[in-house]
């Protein structure tokens, strides 16, 4: 009883920072439900994947052998996954909720016929969890009625698990398809390269909003500042509804969530969507020539000054503060 | 081809949230009720379809109490069909949303369900892709690109750190992200004729679907507020308080 599966999502053998996190979710959760945790992997890379999760604290790492896993598929996915939940009576299964998380967790959900919460951010001693509503404006305690329970985990709200004494025995089990419920086909991935950290993984956020006023102003005024700090680039949503930047830099609601040690918001506003994602960060610098701005009811360090003026400064004053 | 259409009532996004003194819920005297964005833009995306291929049916679903007839016919004045109000006094959870829409789905028989990827007051995110699997259909979710070739349909859909590209046979669920398209605002015209289109009101339970909530709300409480730091005077200042304060830099 209580057990808990953590499926591990990868491309092509690489996982995200983020999985450590949904698997520590899934550690303490199997601890308070007296349970152990387990992870599942699939696809193509499954076995280094595999390998690496061992050696984080689970009690095993289920593969999924089955060559129509090869790329992720929704449908295929929830299939295999729904037939491994039934035979090893797991309670909970958990992902961390990426865009894949996302994705799949419902699904399986519904295939369960068995309720979900959607990125909890904490979980307590009485089997219920807690997760954020109306762009994180409001906490809901919530309870899963079902046999099973799915989750995801909000990335920013977990540890990541560490390294432990022993490693986990890999088990594989073949998956079992019903070929009739495969109807998706994978066409291709195309990677939006960047020597930058990724947004959910990076240290420091750097991000930009309407005030930067064009896309190249992004380039011009913000990546010096972003390259400067060895930061990742995020935007507010006004920046991307405008055009200046590609949308996977959305930061709030409906974008990406971070929580960095640092995070720089130049010429944003602070509209509540756009605090909704990256209000949890540790210290916060606000940078905007409006001094009512509501960004700065939440910044650690505000600066109210013309950001055309004060980025190219603080490039110069960070140049200074390595050397 | 039909396409159906569930669209969700939800505070206006700027409206300022507040939770009731006994965690039941949340203040709504004041609350400017809109069509959830995302669903707008899904919306706009099944009447780009219908123009684009000069025929078809774009109906649209919402699941809630008789007020919601507002958001329904400012779907119809945007130029969708007809609609359905499935009427239901107590709040439904995802899953029963979801088996609800696909009852009726299975019902109205139609090529796409296209559906916003999350609504903005619950934030979950799970409702059309519970659709398809209850359908069992396939899905493309956070959907920024849709291409129909006859009975094919090629999504481009938004993936952590680049852009996945699935195909698959009709009938599918599509749930839209933001770069989907722009929707478009109701005309004058738009909203005379909403009036005289058909919206059929029906009781939740006439569908025969389990609608008991299996996620239960136990309480509702407002998060801790961050307190504000202070301003800085410069950006000298502001890098020094980085390096030796906040030890961030």
């Amino acid at each position: 009883m209580g057990d808990v599966i953590v499926f591990v999502e990868h491309r092509g053998g690489h996982f995200p920072k983020t999985t450590l996190i949904g698997i520590n979710a899934g550690l303490e959760l199997a601890a308070k439900r007296g349970g152990s945790c387990s992870a599942v992997v699939a696809g193509e890379g499954a076995d280094t994947v595999a390998a690496e999760v061992a050696k984080y604290g689970v009690a095993k790492v289920i593969v999924l052998e089955e060559p129509r896993l090869a790329h992720y598929l929704a449908d295929a996915a929830a299939q295999a996954l729904a037939v491994l939940v039934k035979s090893t009576g797991a309670e909970t299964v958990l992902a961390t909720a990426t865009a894949l998380g996302k994705d799949l967790m419902p699904r399986l959900a519904a295939r369960l016929n068995v309720p979900m919460a959607s990125e909890i951010i904490a979980i307590n001693d009485d089997g219920t969890f807690v997760r954020p509503m109306y762009a994180g404006n409001v906490l809901a305690t919530v309870e899963l009625e079902g046999p099973v329970r799915i989750v995801t985990v909000r990335g920013t709200a977990f540890d990541a698990a560490k390294p432990a004494a022993a490693v986990a025995p890999i088990e594989r089990v073949a998956a079992t398809l019903d070929p009739a419920g495969l109807k998706m086909e994978f066409v291709a991935f195309n990677e939006i390269k960047s020597d930058r950290p990724e947004l959910t993984e990076a240290r420091i956020v750097v991000s930009g909003g309407r005030g930067l006023k064009s896309g190249e102003n992004f380039k011009s005024v913000l990546e010096p500042l972003v390259d400067e700090m060895g930061a990742a680039m995020g935007a507010s949503r006004a920046a991307v509804d405008a055009g200046f930047v590609p949308n996977d830099l959305q930061v709030g609601q409906t974008g990406k969530v971070v929580a960095p040690e640092l995070y720089v918001a130049v010429g944003i506003s602070g509209a509540i969507q756009h605090l909704a994602g990256m209000k949890d960060s540790k210290t916060i610098v606000a940078i905007n020539k409006d001094e009512e701005a509501p960004i700065f009811s939440v910044a650690d360090f505000g600066l109210v000054a013309d950001l055309f003026k004060a980025v190219p400064e603080m490039v110069e004053a960070m140049k200074k503060v390595k050397h | 081809m039909k396409i159906l259409v569930p669209v969700k009532r939800v505070p206006d996004p700027a409206t300022t949230i507040r939770v009731l003194p006994d965690g039941s819920g949340i203040a709504t005297d004041n609350v400017k009720w809109v069509i959830n964005p995302f669903d707008e833009i899904a919306i706009e995306e099944a009447l780009r379809i219908k123009e684009k291929q000069g025929a078809g049916q774009v109906i649209l679903i919402s699941i809630g109490q008789q007020a919601w007839q507002e958001q329904l016919r400012t779907g119809l004045a945007m130029g969708a069909d007809r609609a359905i109000l499935v009427r239901t006094e107590t709040p439904l959870d995802p899953l029963a949303i979801a088996r609800v829409i696909a009852k009726v789905a299975s019902d109205e028989q139609p090529g796409l369900v296209i559906i916003g990827k999350q609504a903005i007051d619950d934030d979950s995110n799970q409702v059309g892709q519970m659709i398809a699997e209850f359908l069992g259909w396939p899905q493309a979710t956070f959907a920024s690109k849709l291409e129909l070739a006859g009975e094919k349909c090629t999504v481009v859909r938004e993936a952590d750190g680049g852009l996945e590209t699935v195909a698959f046979a009709l009938p599918a669920v599509i749930t839209t992200d933001l770069r989907l398209n722009e929707p478009r605002y109701a005309s004058l015209p738009g909203i005379m004729k909403a009036r005289k289109k058909p919206l059929l009101d029906i009781t939740a339970e006439s569908l025969g679907v389990d609608l008991a909530p299996k996620l239960k709300i136990r309480k509702l409480t407002a998060p801790a507020k961050r307190q504000a730091g202070r301003k800085v005077a410069s950006v000298e200042e502001l890098v020094a308080v980085l390096h030796t304060e906040a030890k961030v830099i």
